[in-house]
């Protein structure tokens, strides 16, 4: 890279541009050392997802055979996709995955406000070793803590039930809310709250009228990006639930569409193709505050 | 207000300290443990599998992240150019970090698969191999294709938290190294990097605490075999506890991978530390 890229123009010429001399670089240059490896990156990136794809509509003679082209489809088919729906419960797995998400990330939003606002705002001692704590809890990994959760599921007699599933997410996505919005609280101006203080407002009043208002942004990034994690999330669904009406679709399609030694390819890739389709979509029109939560995160 | 953090606090820091007792107790599914002190610690030392287990998270943890961070940093640069639809390009470029990791270990799955791999397929065509490679049968073909699939799903997060610390730097430092007659590689060592390094470091403490605690790829995709050859801590811990029923010693192995993580915390720390440091403010 450091060959490739070296400059050979010389540097006299200051410019104001915010690219900085880059448009000095020759065409042919910038083909080589900056097209043609995104190419590759987004081609690698990529490929999964279309292979993905054109194997859900592969009939199984065509995925099964070494002979023609593998890269497209001859005779596209919906049979796997109508296995899937029909003849599993993978409906069943959808709406289960939708609730848990949705469900778990509006609990976990409505105490990440209280909490973010509380450390922020109240100034109450050790706040900010409080905060700090916060943090460290969202590095913690659920392959940590999964055992004792099983445990305490057992106990209150949770397993194999949604709620299980629900009271355990917001573990992992309560830290990571409260520790975004605690720097989108930041960012209000104290004087907002003063005002609203000398007008007679309470501390619920304000936070409810002047700073939840302000922090859309901030709540729809935490709320996007805790959807998604949810819908993630992998090893407590795999842990806690055993019933095939009960699982959510990344641990159904693991557990259910494998059986034995023959893999139904076609329905696999279906499955994981509907199950990735939402979140994808979802991501699309949140792109923005989706890497603002993101970049947030790990900025703060 | 204060009894949500309160309450939050106790909900994180009561299974965690569960889980470390439990490491003390010989606890089965439905049956209550007794302390049993070290024992389990003591059992896990000496077996084998366990030791294999470690030697492989720790290997795909620095392989995963150093190709993770090279990779990360170059595609960063890359989209930090301009670039027509760059918007566009670095929203796909994320996708295969939104995607459920299951699912698209499900594709990596039927990619690596011995018999119609499409790897192999090419690599027949173009007269590279005469049998297709058995990806995830061989031991160490199976911990390298593992680490493929990691990467590929890191590379995506690394690139764009970078990529966001590099539109923080003003443009106006190159403008000042390039009119001092720096090439474009010394002006990426002695600005980008000095600059970029307290990101830099916290942004690879997530990703090696992601992937030394990573569980879905390898459960998916091999479930530790073959031979344990790709067990990480996580998913022995998983097999020990759960099918296993063995829960106290789940726990405990689960207990061991702390210091691990310790350490990358106080790494990051240390990163932050720098950052106020050298923007002129007070420790944090």
């Amino acid at each position: 890279m450091s060959d490739t890229e070296r400059s050979e123009t010389p540097t006299s010429a200051a410019t104001t541009d915010s690219q900085g001399m880059k448009y000095l670089e020759s065409t042919p240059r910038r083909l080589v050392t900056v097209y043609l490896p995104l190419a590759v990156f987004l081609f690698v990136l990529l490929f999964p997802f279309y292979w993905m794809t054109i194997t859900a509509f592969k009939p199984n003679e065509e995925l099964l055979s070494r002979e023609g082209n593998p890269f497209w489809v001859i005779n596209p088919t919906l049979a796997h996709i109508k296995k899937l729906l029909f003849d599993t419960a993978y409906p069943d797995w959808l709406w289960n995955t939708i609730l848990v998400s949705v469900v778990s990330t509006l609990l976990s939003l409505f105490c990440s406000v209280l909490a973010a606002y509380a450390i922020e705002r109240l100034r109450f001692r050790g706040s900010r070793y409080v905060g700090m704590s916060i943090f460290l809890a969202y590095l913690v990994p659920p392959s940590i803590l999964f055992i004792p959760l099983a445990a305490i599921i057992f106990k209150f007699q949770l397993f194999d039930t949604r709620l299980a599933l629900i009271l355990t997410y917001p573990t992992f996505l309560i830290p990571f809310c409260t520790w975004l919005l605690m720097g989108y609280f930041r960012s209000i101006p104290f004087e907002l709250e003063e005002c609203a203080l000398i007008d007679g407002a309470s501390r619920l009043q304000i936070l409810v009228k002047i700073i939840l208002p302000l922090s859309v942004p901030g709540l729809i990034s935490a709320g996007i990006f805790a959807f998604t994690l949810s819908w993630n999330e992998f090893i407590y669904a795999l842990t806690f639930v055993s019933s095939s009406e009960v699982k959510t679709v990344p641990v159904g399609v693991i557990t259910e569409l494998v059986e034995g030694d023959v893999y139904h390819w076609g329905a696999l890739m279906a499955g994981a193709l509907f199950g990735s389709l939402p979140v994808a979509i979802l991501y699309s029109f949140f792109v923005e505050h989706y890497v603002s939560g993101m970049t947030g995160a790990v900025k703060e | 207000m204060l009894p949500a953090a309160t309450v939050l606090l106790l909900f994180l820091t009561y299974p965690l300290g569960l889980g470390t007792w439990l490491g003390f107790t010989d606890t089965k599914i439905g049956r209550g443990g007794e302390w049993i002190g070290l024992e389990n610690y003591e059992f896990l030392w000496g077996d084998a599998v366990t030791r294999l287990s470690v030697f492989n998270t720790i290997f795909y943890t620095v392989v995963a992240s150093i190709i993770k961070f090279g990779l990360g940093l170059w595609l960063a640069l890359l989209l930090n150019k301009h670039l027509p639809f760059k918007a566009f390009i670095r929203a796909i470029v994320l996708l295969p970090f939104i995607v459920p990791t299951a699912l698209s270990a499900i594709a990596f799955w039927w990619i690596y698969d011995s018999q119609f791999s499409i790897i192999s397929w090419v690599l027949t065509r173009w007269g590279v191999i005469d049998e297709y490679i058995n990806f995830l049968g061989d031991p160490w073909l199976a911990r390298l294709s593992v680490i493929a699939a990691n990467i590929w799903r890191g590379v995506p997060f690394v690139a764009i938290c970078l990529l966001a610390g590099l539109q923080t730097i003003s443009p106006s430092y190159y403008e000042a190294a390039s009119l001092d007659g720096a090439s474009d590689w010394q002006q990426f060592r002695f600005v980008t990097l000095p600059l970029l390094t307290p990101i830099i470091a916290v942004v690879m403490t997530f990703s090696v605490l992601f992937t030394f605690t990573d569980f879905q790829l390898i459960y998916v995709l091999t479930r530790g075999g073959p031979l344990n050859a790709t067990h990480l801590m996580a998913t022995l811990s998983f097999q020990r506890a759960i099918p296993g029923g063995a829960l106290g010693e789940g726990a405990a192995l689960a207990t061991a991978m702390v210091p691990f993580l310790m350490a990358a915390i106080l790494f990051s720390y240390f990163g932050l530390q720098r950052r106020a440091w050298q923007q002129g403010g007070q420790d944090k």
